[in-house]
């Protein structure tokens, strides 16, 4: 009888790792070093494990293609917020990978009161990479108004400039940056042993269990609530406000941040360090304030006002319009660097060429329901909308997308630079959608501000003529 | 088959339509009889609307269905209103001038999440709104309307029941309780835990006799709450319980004098927090069915001044399935013809026209229909230049043949006045 085991990458991959270690389970391909996502157990041939981002362990332990995950708490209570009735065991603390997820607003807002929040006039605005477990707060907090930030990263980033508030994890026991500063603590999280409610209920699990068990200074589940203490406020340090006259820039952090700022260069633009505040860099150009973030984030926030100008992907552009048609988001330049094709795949083993062999299989009921996995959540819905490849049901990944092929999904729609990972995990590409650079975007609706926009058009042009020279 | 009705939603089927619509008609009547003017929301309703603080308890709140819309950009949400009386409320805020009375009504569905998909998402509701009046004849005026709706539906033993949110707050206040303190213990009284009100009886011992007569007694009568208010004023010194005992007791003295019958029962659960006055359930055979309140504080918050106001809902799916002694009375009247003739369509249809103006429900016979089902049916026969009309009632096993859909339909007319005029 196999067993299924979804193990995560990013912070808890080494903890976990040595977790595993001291079971006894004598696992391969686990660690740090490794680039496999399906590791081994030579002690228990019958397990199955499988490497996620950790944001996706609860979901496929929840949706029943695994019988135990690892995870943070944090994920596993984010996505009981949203689903509450998700079919989760919360089986075992396993008291590694301890962080806190504390809302945080500015400094200079840190010597408001709860009840400051409370009856602030007007939206109080959250940026957070944990949007249920935020609107659970501010819904505990009886918030009268408020809006809640989707993100994939760098929520601390946001306050005050673009968030009132920001809900963020933090390492048990390391500081608040120099900027933020704590409002409430919202929970406590450490590494989780969870199971699929049915596993749990049908199956035996112990000899993995046991295995789990033994190697765990385990503590006793206690039921996460929503807190509403007030942590101990830090001194107040003066606002890092930028005049509102300022064009507000945003660059990409990750994989984009380098060649963005490379070719930023090649424009004369030099963007300079800024060590007490990472990311909000300075730069050598006159009445523009920069800040760093994931690009995936930027359409949003170049939709909702927070920046005027911002470096993003083409495709992370398309899938936010694909979710917001009338977004005052339009692209102003394309700029070259970081291109990728965005494309659909399949596993070498299913028997298709095409997004139409994919509906034939449909059609005649060899696929039940398309699994479709992607980041590109709003793209992937489009695809298969427009290709008739019904039923379907998405399946939205936090990166490292291709392992979902084949067992936990059937299509992909995922980008590719050079297509080695795609040939490396067995799959091949049936179609493509479209082929992605990084753009400068900016909105429709024009600034009032006479000196704001002059900036802008001059840096607009600024970088027109590097793509010319280019 | 596997089902593909989405969990906890129901459909409705001719028969609980043809309910519904009896519901929907009785309720439109008695409204629209007491002078009260049809209203109707959107579905679709901001979040902020229902997280504004008096509104709705957090423990109702998460379970809203919300979600960004196409403009979402700006990371408000919205809802499938969960409530009728809030979006309500924002109705007259915005369209009608200050300070002008209005009595609404309106019939529509609302949506809250429920786990087990055992009991319904989506629920329908008939809805009475009095707006701009403080006086303790409005709230009396919407018990009685609640009550003529009922009765005209056929819903035998409905039992009022009477509490009083203003009398709970006043008690909390005076508990030295913080305000947060008081608002978690209020909304968990309406929630219905009654568990929290023994709590905090038991932990106020000197005032756990006056306390034990508010939250035990089940009184049924305006003396009751003459002598509760004794009582609590001899425990309590409270400007606030004063004027909400007096306010309890002059509706219910009402009530008296109306004949209307109740019982006093401050912790019967399962309430709005919006509501600052009086708060009526109704019940039948053990069956909650509905109820309401005073909410003065719901439109000053939604920023249309000071206006008080109070309202009532029934649940319209569940009172469909209470009316058992009714049943649809339209007369219906079968039409068959032989389709071979040629132009005896023409002389169908104008026939089941002609039924149709006068009232009745005419039904061309498709071919497929069970002659049993009906209690009149009439066959078309002969050439369009010289019909004839045969007219059988199923009832009686008579016939009777005519020349002319007027002869056809005078026969019907007579037939339902002599039963009508029949003892």
């Amino acid at each position: 009888m196999q067993l299924k085991l979804a193990l995560p990458k990013g912070n808890l991959l080494s903890p976990t790792s040595a977790f595993l270690q001291r079971t006894g389970l004598e696992l391969s391909c686990y660690d740090g070093q490794s680039r496999s996502y399906r590791p081994r157990c030579d002690k228990l041939p019958e397990l199955f494990l499988k490497v996620f981002h950790e944001k996706d362990v609860p979901i496929q332990v929840a949706v029943g293609n695994y019988d135990l995950g690892i995870c943070g708490r944090d994920w596993v209570e984010e996505l009981l917020a949203k689903y509450p009735s998700s079919a989760l065991v919360k089986v075992l603390d396993l008291n590694y990978g301890k962080t806190a997820l504390y809302v945080a607003c500015s400094k200079s807002d840190s010597s408001r009161s709860i009840d400051y929040w409370q009856t602030k006039p007007g939206t109080i605005r959250i940026a957070t990479e944990y949007p249920s477990l935020a609107e659970s707060f501010a819904l505990s907090l009886r918030l009268r108004r408020f809006s809640i930030f989707p993100l994939w990263g760098a929520a601390e980033a946001y306050p005050p400039e673009n968030a009132d508030l920001a809900l963020i994890s933090l390492p048990t026991g390391n500081p608040f940056n120099q900027t933020l500063s704590p409002v409430s603590m919202v929970l406590s999280s450490s590494a989780l042993l969870i199971a699929h409610r049915t596993s749990w209920d049908s199956r035996d699990l112990s000899p993995l269990l046991r295995c789990l068990h033994s190697a765990s200074d385990a503590k006793e589940i206690t039921i996460g609530n929503i807190e509403g203490q007030k942590e101990g406020v830090d001194e107040s340090l003066p606002s890092p406000l930028r005049p509102d006259s300022a064009v507000r820039l945003g660059l990409p952090d990750g994989h984009l941040q380098g060649p963005a700022l490379e070719f930023l260069g090649r424009a004369g633009i030099t963007i300079q360090n800024n060590p007490p505040d990472p990311r909000r860099p300075g730069t050598n150009i006159e009445g523009i304030s920069t800040k760093m973030v994931r690009p995936q984030d930027m359409p949003l926030q170049v939709a909702n006002g927070n920046f005027d100008l911002a470096v993003t992907g083409e495709d992370w552009l398309l899938n936010h319009l694909c979710r917001f048609p009338s977004s005052p988001v339009k692209q102003i330049l394309r700029l070259g660097f970081g291109k990728v094709r965005v494309v659909a795949v399949v596993s070498k083993q299913l028997p298709v060429d095409s997004p139409q062999d994919l509906r034939e299989l449909l059609r005649k009921g060899h696929l039940s329901r398309l699994r479709v996995a992607s980041e590109y959540t709003d793209i992937a819905d489009k695809y298969a909308r427009d290709n008739h490849l019904s039923p379907y049901r998405l399946i939205p990944t936090w990166g490292a997308s291709e392992v979902f092929l084949p067992e936990d999904a059937d299509l992909l729609i995922e980008n590719v630079q050079t297509g080695r990972t795609l040939a490396e995990h067995n799959l091949k590409v049936i179609d493509t959608l479209f082929e992605s650079s990084s753009c400068l975007i900016g909105s429709t609706h024009t600034p009032h501000d006479s000196y704001k926009l002059e900036r802008m058009n001059s840096f607009i042009h600024t970088l027109q003529q590097a793509i010319d020279k280019s | 088959m596997e089902t593909q009705r989405c969990k906890g939603s129901r459909d409705l089927l001719p028969g609980d339509m043809a309910r519904f619509r009896h519901v929907e008609k009785v309720f439109r009547s008695c409204c629209l009889g007491w002078g009260y003017q049809e209203v109707r929301t959107p579905t679709l309703e901001y979040l902020h609307l229902f997280t504004s603080t008096g509104t709705l308890t957090p423990n109702m709140l998460s379970r809203v269905y919300s979600f960004l819309d196409w403009d979402g950009w700006s990371g408000e949400r919205v809802v499938l209103r969960p409530d009728g009386t809030i979006p309500a409320a924002r109705l007259y805020v915005e369209n009608f001038p200050q300070a002008q009375p209005a009595k609404l009504f309106y019939i529509e569905n609302v949506f809250s999440y429920e786990e087990t998909g055992r009991e319904s998402r989506e629920r329908w509701q008939c809805g009475a709104e009095v707006v701009g009046s403080a006086r303790p004849l409005a709230d009396v005026e919407l018990i009685m309307l609640a009550l003529e709706t009922l009765g005209q539906l056929g819903i035998k033993e409905v039992k009022v029941h009477l509490s009083h949110a203003g009398v709970i707050r006043a008690v909390l206040k005076e508990l030295g309780l913080s305000p947060a303190q008081q608002s978690e213990l209020f909304q968990r009284v309406l929630d219905g835990d009654t568990e929290a009100m023994s709590r905090m009886v038991s932990a106020s011992p000197h005032l756990r006799n006056a306390m034990s007569l508010l939250f035990e007694g089940k009184g049924r009568s305006a003396g009751h709450l003459q002598n509760l208010k004794i009582t609590l004023e001899r425990a309590l010194l409270s400007p606030h319980l004063e004027a909400s005992m007096n306010d309890f007791i002059a509706i219910a003295q009402c009530l008296t004098e109306l004949g209307c019958e109740y019982q006093v029962d401050i912790v019967s659960g399962r309430s709005f927090e919006y509501y600052t006055g009086i708060i009526f359930r109704f019940y039948s055979k053990g069956e909650r069915l509905g109820g309401g309140g005073r909410y003065n504080d719901l439109i000053p918050l939604l920023g249309g001044g000071d206006i008080p106001a109070s309202g009532f809902a029934l649940p319209l799916d569940r009172l469909i399935n209470l009316i058992t002694d009714w049943q649809d009375k339209a007369p219906r009247v079968l039409i068959q013809s032989d389709v071979s003739i040629t132009g005896i369509h023409k002389l169908c249809f104008e026939t089941a026209g002609a039924l149709r103006r006068a009232g009745y429900v005419a039904e061309l016979d498709q071919g497929h229909a069970k002659t049993s089902d009906y209690r009149w049916v009439l066959a078309i026969k002969g050439e369009s230049a010289k019909p004839a009309f045969l007219l059988t009632d199923k009832a009686g096993g008579k016939s009777l043949r005519a020349d002319s859909a007027a002869e056809i339909l005078k026969a019907l007319q007579t037939a339902d006045a002599t039963k009508a005029s029949s003892p």
